[in-house]
């Protein structure tokens, strides 16, 4: 095999599939529809029809066994549609967990980012407001706790189906150590920056298509030079999250994992897939956070109205990605991953 | 997609290493820096008796890939490499373009690492809008005569030819009537003078005053040189030149390291993002010498890959020196100089980079215009 940039036959049939569905089943109207909740039990219905949620899980407990690389194809189609549905949260969750009523997708999983605080509370859990399982970190176990989804979520900037859920109330089952948490969490990380790259993408063309179709001074606002400079410096983000994306995907495949990758700063080479998954999940938060704002930004006064999609995908920009923690911690926590822990390095 | 180099790729950059290596230490490095150019005739050599200088050399049926990997090579070992790059995009041209015996009196002794080239294109009141130049040659019996002058002709102080831009017909239209030529340096009438810069690299102003030559040294045809520069613009952007951050963060973590600043979380969150910009910059260069691979133009993807690479480049240099206080500012060589002064150094290198080879706001035309479908703003 060597270097390429193009879509693997697999990963353009998924492309092509899952572009098609998204963009048929979930158009701008049922992303509204959707909100504030930002959950549509239709669109998950006909997701389960193509067996989409069960993809993640392995194929011996009766899922599609997909390969990372195969999923963030879908979620940068699931990004690009905005679509309300827990899909990513509940795929990586169905690694942990994968029962056939989860496969199947008759229930829904989630997963909590952060640990259970002392009360046993696992906070803004994404996908928590509907979810019939969670699988979190509770006192220094993984575990997944099966009880009812509140079906509400607290009014939030991405309208997202966030809740707090229990760690401790309903049918608790443990799973393994705490440090199986993280890989899921990159998993996570990878597949939410490909969800993000698809948020850049769109917003980026909607811009394009604004600036061309807008006009002031009797021409298009897109043949002014400030324009066009502000939306040409998208490509590279919008290609750079992409490229990230499907490079920690790929180093995961092909088994780059716990110390089996490169981590070679003197030489720039990084193939290990954990700081690959931090740096595609902090780069595409920034691409789909300023192309989201560029192009809200030209399309005027008209951006920030709620009629106008555009809002639509500045929100989940920053509601999608922040969920994560503070990107100054993450970037801290890349720092080890690349260089060793702070401590070890000083004064050497 | 894939990401994983070919063992005949991790070859090449074993080969390339070891010329490197071999021919490269700190004296040869300050030497470049002393003298403003960025010039190694042994690396040449050595890179052209290995044969490493007619795989990297740009065009048709080559591998952008081996162009991209000797340069990103040289960045990360700071080797004076510029003189080489030059050899080998004009080399591509002429293998493209030229005449056989061009390509066997030039292109040879450039593929061998023995002559250099320096590009005469840019002038006064020619620069982004290149089609202005005034720079002319007139027909006289079966020579052309040539008069004009030429900015920024980096590295004619030590290229054995120059690769001339010139109007032939004033009359035939923005991008007609150009000829390009491949001329001797020490052809009687061609003359330079040193232009300074802020960084320690050297450029000249070259003066063309009834430079007689033959048909024989016409690149392509005569009045269709616009299509001999194109090509040349083709080889050169997005993939060579996209590397400095990597070293840039080598050397600011190994002085970090040094005195216990790599422990400032601060610090640390900046040199995550440097990283990551390093990535990126990569990437999208290899996307651009993999497009040419594949045969497809690569013009807007190496302005997108040149825009990013360049600022980020600019920005962390300019990070790395705050970060480094009072000792980022000491110069290359000065004892108790940051990172032995190669931040400062970085910072004033970065600057040219987002004009060198076409600025950043002629890319942003060319990606809004080409990529983006947007309408021509000029
Ligand atoms: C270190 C160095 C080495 C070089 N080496 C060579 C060499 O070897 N051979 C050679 O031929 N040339 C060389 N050049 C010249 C280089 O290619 C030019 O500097 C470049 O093309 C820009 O031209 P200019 O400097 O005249 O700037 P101008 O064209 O005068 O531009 C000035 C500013 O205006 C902006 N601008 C211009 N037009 C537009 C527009 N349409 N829209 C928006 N903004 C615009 C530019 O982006 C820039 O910021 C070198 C330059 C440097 C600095």
């Amino acid at each position: 095999m060597a270097l390429d940039f193009s879509l693997s036959a697999d990963q353009e049939a998924i492309a092509d599939t899952f572009g098609a569905f998204f963009a048929k089943e979930s158009p701008v109207d049922v992303v509204r529809a959707a909100e504030p909740l930002g959950y549509s039990p239709q669109l998950w219905q006909k997701l389960r029809s193509l067996e989409a949620p069960g993809m993640a899980a392995p194929d011996q407990e009766g899922g599609g066994g997909a390969t990372l690389s195969a999923l963030v194809v879908v979620a940068e189609a699931l990004g690009e549609a905005i679509a309300p549905v827990p899909l990513i949260e509940h795929w990586v969750a169905s690694r942990a967990c994968p029962a056939p009523e989860i496969v199947s997708g008759e229930r829904i999983a989630a997963i909590a980012l952060r640990p259970a605080d002392a009360d046993g509370t696992w906070r803004l859990v994404p996908g928590g407001a509907v979810a019939d399982v969670v699988v979190g970190l509770d006192g220094g176990e993984l575990v997944a706790v099966h009880s009812p989804a509140p079906m509400a979520a607290p009014s939030n900037h991405g309208s997202a189906p966030l809740a707090d859920r229990s760690a401790r109330e309903g049918d608790r089952v443990v799973l393994g150590e705490a440090s199986e948490l993280d890989p899921l969490l990159d998993m996570w990380r990878v597949l939410t920056a490909a969800a993000l790259v698809g948020i850049a993408e769109r917003a980026m063309r909607m811009g394009v298509d604004y600036v061309l179709e807008r006009h002031q001074f009797g021409r298009p606002i897109g043949s002014f030079q400030a324009i066009q400079h502000g939306l040409a410096d998208l490509p590279a983000l919008v290609d750079g999250g992409r490229f990230l994306a499907h490079k920690a995907a790929w180093a995961f495949d092909e088994g780059m994992v716990d110390g089996a990758g490169v981590i070679d700063m003197d030489e720039g080479n990084v193939t290990e897939f954990a700081p690959l998954a931090a740096m595609a999940m902090l780069h595409a938060a920034d691409a789909a956070a300023v192309s989201t704002d560029r192009s809200l930004h030209y399309h005027g006064g008209y951006g920030f109205s709620l009629e106008y999609d555009i809002q639509l995908y500045f929100r989940r920009a920053r509601g999608w990605a922040n969920i994560v923690g503070d990107p100054s911690r993450e970037r801290r926590r890349l720092a080890d991953l690349l260089w060793g822990p702070a401590k070890a390095m000083a004064g050497r | 997609m894939d990401f994983r180099l070919t063992d005949r790729h991790e070859a090449l950059r074993t080969e390339i290493r070891a010329c490197i290596d071999a021919h490269i230490d700190d004296e040869v490095i300050a030497r470049a820096h002393r003298t403003g150019a960025n010039h190694c005739v042994e690396l040449a050599k050595a890179l052209g008796d290995v044969g490493l200088l007619a795989q990297a050399m740009p065009g048709e049926g080559q591998d952008p890939m081996a162009m991209w990997m000797l340069s990103s090579e040289a960045e990360k070992a700071g080797a004076p490499f510029d003189s080489v790059g030059m050899a080998l995009v004009i080399a591509g041209v002429l293998n493209a373009a030229g005449t056989p015996s061009q390509n066997q009196r030039v292109t040879a002794a450039l593929l061998a690492g023995e002559e250099f080239v320096c590009f005469g294109l840019t002038e006064p009141d020619g620069g982004s809008d290149l089609p202005a130049i005034s720079t002319r040659a007139v027909r006289d019996g079966d020579e052309w005569v040539i008069n004009g002058s030429k900015m920024w002709t980096t590295m004619a102080q030590v290229s054995d030819w120059v690769f001339l831009l010139t109007r032939t017909d004033p009359d035939a239209g923005r991008y007609g009537g150009f000829t390009v030529f491949i001329i001797l340096m020490d052809t009687p009438g061609i003359s330079a003078d040193p232009i300074h810069t802020m960084s320690t690299e050297r450029s000249n102003v070259t003066f063309y005053d009834d430079v007689r030559v033959g048909d024989e040294w016409v690149v392509g045809e005569a009045n269709e040189g616009w299509q001999v520069v194109s090509i040349m613009f083709g080889f050169e952007r997005g993939i060579a030149n996209t590397g400095a951050l990597t070293p840039l963060l080598r050397r600011f973590a190994q002085w970090a390291a040094h005195t216990g600043v790599i422990a400032d979380p601060v610090h640390r969150e900046h040199m995550a993002q440097v990283a990551i910009d390093a990535q990126v910059a990569e990437l999208l260069t290899q996307r651009t010498a993999w497009t040419a691979a594949v045969g497809e133009p690569s013009g807007t993807q190496g302005s997108i890959a040149k825009v990013f690479a360049t600022e980020a480049y600019q920005r962390h240099a300019r990070w790395a020196q705050a970060a480094a206080g009072p000792e980022g500012l000491l110069g290359l060589g000065e004892s108790g100089a940051a990172a032995e002064g190669w931040i400062d150094h970085d910072v004033r290198h970065s600057v040219p980079q987002t004009f060198q080879g076409g600025t950043t706001e002629i890319n942003r035309n060319n990606i809004a215009e080409r990529h983006l479908g947007l309408p021509r703003a000029r």
